[in-house]
């Protein structure tokens, strides 16, 4: 182990000091008057940052407030404009992630680095600065295996990546950064991706390599979880470092007002204890029955599943990533065929029915990524707000678009949605992911659909653009509306649904009223674990 | 009909499958390495095309076949820079830039070669006997009593294998065509190691055009190549982006290439048109099945095949 944090540094530095030996005198990383911008945004405005050894900190913010820029520059990916960075004391200057790698940064990005059909050795192998020939591959998952005991990270290193999960391969990223001899490790975001018990564990891996002397970078905007385990916090907003603070010295409270720059209504009232509004429930608008389709590779990605949604219903579908949940939405909406089971949408038969005529039942459909199936980034935003009803009138005289009546409708659009735009001529891209997700969101429920699939619909959003969102997804369900509603994010699972289904590879582990469910109990039927606890009612 | 599938014949005919199928596996070696890198290059047609130009005219040039293969690495090796110029370092679309330089060199090859059309050079790639195994009964026959080029080809198939899948210079390589970012995170030079294997593949290529016209038919004509940078194209999809495989397929359509002759002199009473069909006929197939993106994945093509690398991308 020591044999490579040494090894791996390059001779010009003058890094001697191994995790277990910190130099507590100097900070591990200070990055002094940072600056960087894109075009005419300034992503980083003079930021003055710094973390110890055997210490985990926190970096929080918005999305787009400038964390991920400022980490990139850190792992060398970008160069900034102006101001000074230093590693140990000695300032550095990075070209390529290689520098950064070579003073011992490792980055846990978001989406993970790996190279799916090698083995986790190979994928370490790529990061070796090693001269040679031969790939070593047998001496390396050696040396694998003991560092993962060490660690206690459980990584078989003969495995190919895509046979991991999503927590294991998160693993793998770790251990190589060991491996590699990184002492500075930064994490994305890691948790997005996770079930609560491997978020778990991954927390109590930062704060045993903080306790071993690495230092702990922790980007995230789940404040529970930065409450848990950072040492201290710095706050982001556009561009800014705000605050710096310790977990003891704040709360989520404060935290996410200084995130924001205002009070926010879902921090204020915990979601899950708001009482509900009553609401007149009809009949079944959504009913599955021993519904199954296929995946994108062939193979089967939903087995019989049974759903019902009565009108002024919320079910709210919990999983990791992959285990049915764009299938589920797209057997719904017509986009993908079924091959068992049958889909019934207000009493009617649905299955395997052309997508235009589920949308003309009216079933608004907000699909997992706006920009590929839901909006077209190239044209501008009065084009993307009639791309539901530009075949009927007021929109269109037979086959000819009424310019006029197109203008007031993606203006009424825009306004009634809050979306901050030049006009309705500028091009959708140059939307920021909030705002793109309002429009699409407002022209999806203007017509007062009778059943909405909503896939992920704050991914990607920034905090006040998700409060509307919410708002908006509650006012369909007090008017009626039955939602589906697919989400990674247990927070917003738990503020808006009346139930909860749990889908681990296409099945339904089981559905909870949201009322009794149970962080720890999701987390087990996330991670395929059957729950014997009497009060999981299977399907309603 | 009486001498018709004969041993002697066959052999023959395996024999000249060997030697026709050498340009299209140097041609194929080439694509193969580039595609691995992630990029496609449409354009060995053209290169082809140039590689034969140049092994000519520099065989006539200096009097010596090898003077002349090393004037059709370099071609092919100058070809290419334009595609690496242009799709790795100025990141423009693949496919569009592939025909481009395949149109350009059909049409350059033809403008420099008009002075040399037919002449035929002073020396070429002859059969030269193996000792020993050019002895071996059948095998000796059809691998061993062949031209130097056929040697340096099937050398570079047991070279390229074994580089690709057992050195950390292949496990590199098969990353930037994989995974990019993976390969960028790890400190891997992607937009240089890219550009070094459009640019050494398009040398393979160029020697493909060699192959040609210093080995099977010695002297420029144009566009002698004949759709056989395209087959070589069609061919990477085939083998599934294995050196090996490339030269079991190379030879199969250097099989139908010369029994095509040898069927006709056999009397075999099918249409030479319909013969000389065949290699394109395949060769559409092949990119019909190809395309199916499940197809694609059960062979594991390059995941990042034909995707242009920017680091900005990820935000």
């Amino acid at each position: 182990m020591s044999q490579h944090l040494i090894t791996s540094s390059p001779s010009s530095s003058p890094i001697t000091s191994s995790p277990q030996h910190p130099s507590t005198h100097r900070p591990a990383i200070a990055m002094r008057d940072i600056s960087k911008r894109f075009g005419t945004v300034i992503a980083n405005d003079r930021i003055t940052f710094d973390a110890s050894w055997g210490e985990v900190h926190a970096l929080v913010g918005e999305n787009g407030a400038g964390k991920s820029t400022l980490m990139s520059i850190l792992a060398g990916l970008y160069r900034p404009d102006s101001g000074a960075v230093e590693i140990d004391g000695q300032p550095v200057h990075f070209r390529s992630p290689r520098d950064a790698i070579g003073h011992g940064i490792g980055m846990v990005y978001q989406h993970f680095m790996l190279v799916e059909p090698f083995s986790v050795a190979e994928n370490v192998v790529l990061g070796e600065r090693r001269s040679g020939v031969n790939l070593e591959t047998a001496r390396v998952a050696r040396e694998l295996t003991a560092l993962s005991e060490k660690y206690a990270l459980g990584v078989d290193p003969q495995a190919k990546i895509w046979q991991l999960s999503v927590g294991e391969q998160q693993r793998v990223e770790i251990l190589r950064l060991l491996y590699l001899g990184a002492r500075i490790l930064v994490f994305d975001e890691p948790t997005a991706v996770l079930t609560p018990q491997e978020t778990h564990g991954l927390l109590r891996n930062l704060r045993g390599m903080a306790g071993q002397g690495f230092s702990v970078v922790f980007i995230s905007h789940k404040l529970d979880e930065v409450q848990e385990v950072a040492d201290r916090i710095s706050v982001l907003r556009r561009g800014q470092i705000v605050a710096t603070t310790t977990p003891a010295a704040t709360d989520r409270r404060t935290l996410a007002r200084m995130m924001v720059g205002r009070e926010l209504a879902d921090f204020v009232a915990r979601p899950a204890d708001e009482p509900r509004a009553e609401v007149d429930r009809g009949g079944a608008m959504l009913e599955l029955r021993g519904l199954s389709a296929l995946g994108e590779k062939g193979l089967p990605a939903l087995r019989e599943i049974d759903l019902e949604i009565r009108s002024g219903e919320t079910l709210g579908i919990a999983g990791v990533a992959g285990n049915g949940q764009r299938e589920l939405a797209e057997t719904v909406t017509g986009l993908r065929p079924v091959t068992a089971g049958t889909v019934r949408i207000d009493g009617k038969a649905m299955t395997n029915r052309p997508a235009a005529e589920i949308t003309r039942a009216g079933v608004a459909h907000i699909p997992e990524d706006r920009l590929a199936t839901g909006l077209i980034g190239g044209m501008d935003l009065s084009a993307n707000a009639i791309l539901r009803d530009y075949g009927q009138p007021p929109l269109c005289h037979g086959p000819f678009l009424l310019t006029r009546a197109v203008s007031a409708f993606t203006d009424r659009l825009l306004t009634a949605n809050d979306v901050k735009a030049p006009g309705r001529w500028t091009k959708l891209r140059t939307l920021s992911g909030g705002n793109q997700q309002k429009l699409l969101l407002g022209r999806e429920l203007a017509g007062e659909p009778r059943l909405i699939v909503a896939v992920h619909p704050t991914r990607g959003v920034d905090v006040g653009a998700t409060e509307a969102i919410h708002d908006a997804l509650r006012a369909q369900r007090a008017r009626g509306a039955a939602t589906l509603l697919i989400s990674e994010d247990l927070d917003e699972l738990l503020a808006l649904a009346d139930r909860i289904a749990v889908l681990f590879a296409g099945r339904i582990m089981g559905t909870i009223p949201t009322a009794s469910a149970d962080r720890e109990q999701i987390g087990l039927m996330m991670a395929g674990i059957e729950s014997r606890e009497a009060e999981v009612v299977m399907d309603v | 009909m009486s001498d018709f599938l004969t041993p002697t014949f066959v052999i023959s005919v395996l024999a000249a499958a060997v030697a026709a199928g050498t340009a299209i596996l140097f041609a194929c070696l080439g694509e193969l390495i580039t595609e691995r890198a992630g990029v496609l290059n449409l354009g060995i047609e053209g290169i082809m095309l140039m590689g034969a130009l140049a092994g000519a005219g520099g065989c006539i040039w200096s009097g010596s076949a090898w003077v002349g293969a090393g004037a059709a690495l370099l071609a092919g090796a100058a070809m290419a820079a334009i595609h690496a110029l242009l799709c790795v370092g100025l990141r423009a679309n693949q496919v569009v830039s592939g025909l481009a330089l395949t149109i350009f060199g059909t049409g350059l090859s033809a403008f420099l070669g008009r002075d040399i059309v037919g002449m035929p050079p002073p020396s070429s790639f002859r059969r030269i006997d193996i000792p020993f195994l050019a002895e071996i009964p059948i095998l000796g026959r059809i691998l061993f009593q062949q031209s130097a080029l056929v040697y340096v080809s099937i050398a570079l198939v047991v070279f390229l294998w074994w580089y690709i899948f057992r050195t950390r210079a292949g496990l590199r390589l098969r990353a930037i065509g994989e995974r990019p970012e993976a390969a960028d995170a790890m400190g891997v030079d992607v937009a240089r190691l890219r550009a070094l294997y459009v640019v050494m593949g398009g040398a393979l290529a160029g020697l493909g055009g060699a192959a040609l016209s210093l080995g099977t038919n010695p002297g420029w004509t144009e566009g002698m190549t004949a759709g056989r940078g395209w087959i070589a194209v069609a061919l990477v999809i085939f083998a599934a982006w294995n050196p090996a495989r490339a030269a079991a397929g190379a030879y199969l359509f250097g099989g139908v290439e010369a029994g095509q002759f040898r069927l006709q002199t056999a009397g075999v009473d099918l249409s030479p048109f319909f013969l000389s069909m065949l290699p394109y006929l395949f060769t559409i197939l092949v990119l019909v099945l190809s395309t199916r993106e499940a197809t694609r994945r059960a062979l594991g093509a390059p995941a990042a095949l034909g995707r242009a690398y920017m680091r900005e991308d990820r935000g």
